[in-house]
């Protein structure tokens, strides 16, 4: 009880034993294989991994197929299949085929959405014309309109990078139209305050704003137009002229009979597509480095 | 006292209908639904310029409004679909069931795994790896091999709008009790819950709002997947009915299978977004009293 | 007065030490810091912000762990070298910072909720209580709606509502009033002053408003800045009950005097330290 009432004035010399202000900064590698979620997510990925060995073996083993997984060529031979085919250059065109026509039509859904989208969420009189139309249109799945896409255009490449172009377009525009909205409006009354022009204010307040939204819009819509191209890829088949593709390989692979190829498309697309969206999230990280922070 | 005015206020705040007929009214004073109106006109009438009026090159091969409306609205329509054909409705329905079933599933299996990977954090540490690595592969990719393991063709179709529902779904839901403020555990452990009780009293409730916008993207999702699994491989449904109109080269009913999804796909995530409103009544009352 | 003598709620605390590290810094919040709170005293913890002392009531609370020290509750130990982090429990309640009221319940269900969860009551027994309670503070109109939709104050009202009606030893305050705008604090304040008369419960409260602090305290330890170790020691021997006319009184005036010297000295090492707040 008579401790507590002392005033102590000055500060009490005693060693201190932990060095308050040393750093101690762990590279993120070192963190990732100190921690006990990264092994067990190890764990998990290789029990299933196994998992789908052994459903797929069973009928080979046992005689006893297991439901729906049994039908599945087990992981051994999607490797192996991997292996052959890796040597092949029309696998790879593959790749270069569908990175290209997701680029395309991704990077024109860019360049028209975030335009359109600031223009709606700077000007009333443009957001209340032109909202109404694209809110109709939106809900429609960008896969239906490949049939009329088809008839408009004149060539199957084209009607495909337009419906790979609306699916991510509409994404983009949401995002951006929801991001350039939730500006804190005192950032806008700060400068204009500050004598800031119209073009000002949009160039460094609104702009910047958005980027975040741009990003997650992007990210999104980098998901849609991978499904939108390996639906077109799939739908138009055969050779040359909008042809060829990862989709394309999946589909004849399929058509052939070669399920392990089948399955060694569709993870060879997972890994374009986590490529793909990587790269949107390391572009973001780069033009927002005030966000880094945390 | 004050308390009395305060109280005399706050019971006076407008909710339910009373509320939206009087955002109708008030917003009926602005000049904003003129506007909007206009751009309707501006886009069935452009429309309608391109294809039926000047008869553009391109657009000539497409239906224009006009058509299409009649046709849809006809009781005799040229090309057999109309508002007034059963096979419409046919289509209408088998698309709309096939959904009900995916939804149900994906919903069944994703807010409860959802909410269990955000509450373990061993669980999530097991199961979200698994599911990154299979995310990323697009759904119509599963096509052939959804056609190998599920024997006829309405499984396959269902499965695959299950499976990106159920994608979306659980993201979401995991997202949304991540979201849960800290300190309403610590309130709650606080006040002597034991596990279960933190699980339904503070998870379930918290992590509501995210589940709601998680269960309107996933209809959005289940609607994309559903069509292209129709137009890839089904006997009916909206979605087969675009293709089926395709290659006939009847346009007319390719344009109103195109409308119908549109509606139909606006009406569901409307419905889900108006159950969600009255689950979380506390959400709608704090938000009408900030004036949105 | 239900003749309850005061003898729980005390709290002991040791030669505690806390020292985290977030991201590989290691930072010392709290430095060998002893403090004897004895039951029933309402102890007024001042500082500025970031300072540790939101680090001192969550080893109370088991929030946190301590890295050195003892705590104790009336003789228990809460928290110590083989038990560095205590239990959370309904005999240390809180009442947060930016209020923790459960937003999805209306307010009788969130004062209803600590009892029906630890089995002491059953449903319609907790909810009677509850509603009793509510009335006591005001709040009888108030009882169904939601967080959402009653005013700052009235929620934080409830908020201790819901923690007294779990009959804690110890109330901890974390600047619950922050956020407030000085009118509506007074108001809490005179409450606060109110439910402390009626049921003499241990309140540990923590405040970076020196007049606050002298307003409701019966002791006001002002702390340093980070690392927090107690700097100087205040016994406000105010008579209670009191009411806002003490704010003018001669005594409040030499005891905000007092103090003040104290408080301005660390608010200029706080700030010229320039480090980001600790939460």
């Amino acid at each position: 009880m008579s401790e507590a009432d002392k005033t102590p004035n000055a500060p009490v010399e005693r060693e201190t034993k932990v060095d308050v202000r040393a750093p101690r900064k762990r590279s993120k590698l070192e963190k990732a294989i100190s921690s006990k979620s990264f092994w067990r997510g190890v764990v998990a990925l290789i029990g299933f991994v196994l998992l789908w060995e052994v459903c797929s073996r069973m009928e080979q083993w046992t005689g006893v197929e297991v439901p729906w997984i049994g039908k599945v060529p087990p992981p051994t031979e999607v490797l192996a299949a991997w292996t052959e085919i890796f040597w092949f250059a029309g696998y790879w065109e593959s790749w270069y085929l569908s990175t290209g026509r997701v680029f395309a039509g991704f990077i024109a859904a860019m360049v028209l959405g975030i335009p359109f989208g600031l223009c709606l969420a700077v000007n009333r009189y443009f957001h209340d014309i032109f909202f109404p139309p694209f809110e109709v249109l939106r809900p429609i799945p960008p896969l239906a309109w490949v049939p009329a896409s088809i008839v408009f255009w004149p060539t199957t490449e084209l009607s495909i990078a337009f419906v790979t172009f609306l699916g991510a377009f509409f994404t983009i525009v949401i995002n951006v139209l929801g991001g350039a909205k939730s500006i804190d409006i005192r950032f806008l009354r700060a400068a204009q305050s500050m004598g800031a022009t119209q073009w000002d204010l949009f160039r460094k307040i609104i702009l910047p704003g958005t980027l975040p939204s741009i990003f997650t819009g992007a990210a999104v819509g980098m998901g849609i137009t991978w499904e939108v191209v390996l639906a077109g890829e799939m739908i138009s088949g055969g050779g040359q002229q909008g042809g060829g593709g990862l989709g394309f390989f999946i589909w004849s692979s399929y058509m052939g009979g070669t399920v392990a190829q089948v399955i060694v498309g569709m993870i060879s697309i997972g890994i374009a597509g986590y490529l793909s969206s990587s790269l949107i999230r390391y572009i973001g990280s780069i033009s927002m480095p005030w966000r880094r922070l945390f | 006292m004050t308390e009395k005015i305060a109280m005399k206020q706050t019971s006076q705040a407008p909710t339910g209908l009373a509320l939206t007929l009087y955002n109708w009214k008030a917003r009926l004073k602005t000049p904003t639904p003129y506007l909007m109106a206009l751009g309707i006109v501006l886009w069935i009438g452009t429309y309608y310029l391109f294809v039926e009026g000047w008869k553009l090159p391109r657009f000539n091969k497409l239906p224009g409004p006009v058509e299409v409306i009649t046709e849809w609205l006809s009781e005799n329509p040229a090309w057999g679909i109309s508002l007034f054909t059963p096979q419409y409705y046919d289509h209408v329905i088998v698309s709309c069931r096939r959904i009900v079933i995916a939804f149900t599933i994906a919903t069944g299996i994703g807010v409860p795994l959802g909410l269990f990977m955000g509450w373990s954090k061993t669980f999530r540490d097991y199961t979200f790896p698994i599911l990154e690595t299979i995310r990323p592969i697009p759904i119509l990719a599963w096509v052939p091999l959804a056609i190998l393991m599920f024997t006829g063709l309405e499984t396959p179709v269902i499965y695959l709008a299950t499976l990106a529902s159920l994608f979306v779904t659980t993201l979401n839901t995991l997202l949304g009790v991540e979201s849960i403020d800290s300190e309403y555990f610590r309130a709650a452990n606080c006040l002597g819950s034991k596990p279960h009780h933190v699980f339904w009293h503070v998870v379930v409730p918290g992590a509501l709002p995210f589940i709601f916008t998680g269960l309107q993207i996933s209809i959005g999702v289940a609607w994309f997947s559903l069509v292209a699994a129709e137009m890839v491989s089904g006997e009916f449904g909206l979605g087969y009915m675009i293709v089926d109109s395709y290659m006939n080269v009847t346009y007319v009913t390719m344009v109103i299978g195109m409308l119908t999804l549109g509606f139909v796909g606006w009406f569901s995530s409307a419905l889900v977004r108006i159950a969600g409103n009255r689950m979380m009544q506390w959400r709608i009352r704090a938000l009408a009293l900030e004036g949105r | 007065m239900d003749g309850q003598t005061l003898t729980r709620g005390a709290i002991s605390i040791r030669n505690v030490t806390k020292i985290y590290d977030p991201e590989g810094v290691n930072v010392m919040a709290v430095d060998d810091c002893s403090l004897e709170i004895p039951a029933g005293e309402v102890c007024m913890i001042v500082g500025p912000s970031g300072c540790g002392k939101t680090t001192l009531l969550n080893a109370i609370a088991g929030f946190h762990s301590i890295t050195s020290g003892e705590i104790y509750l009336d003789g228990e130990l809460l928290c110590g070298p083989n038990k560095p982090i205590a239990e959370q429990g309904a005999d240390r309640m809180v009442v947060f910072q930016h209020g923790a009221l459960f937003p999805w319940k209306t307010l009788i269900d969130n004062v209803a909720y600590g009892p029906i969860v630890q089995g002491v009551m059953t449903k319609a027994e907790a909810r009677d209580k509850a509603e009793v309670m509510l009335a006591e503070a005001g709040l009888a109109d108030m009882a169904k709606k939601y967080p959402g939709e009653v005013s700052s104050g009235m929620a934080r009202r409830a908020e201790i509502v819901r923690a007294l009606i779990n009959d804690p030893k110890v109330l901890l305050l974390d600047e619950p009033y922050r956020a407030m705008d000085a009118l509506t604090k007074s108001i809490m304040h005179e409450s606060l002053l109110e439910v402390y008369d009626r049921t003499k419960v241990t309140i540990f409260f923590i405040t970076h408003d020196l007049e606050e602090a002298i307003f409701l305290g019966d002791r006001v330890i002002v702390m340093t800045t980070r690392p927090a170790r107690t700097k100087k020691i205040l016994n406000v021997d105010i008579p209670r009950p009191r009411d806002f006319k003490v704010l003018s009184s001669e005594r409040f005036r030499q005891l905000v005097e007092e103090a003040k010297d104290a408080v301005h000295e660390e608010a200029i090492k706080a700030f010229e330290a320039g480090e980001r707040e600790l939460a």
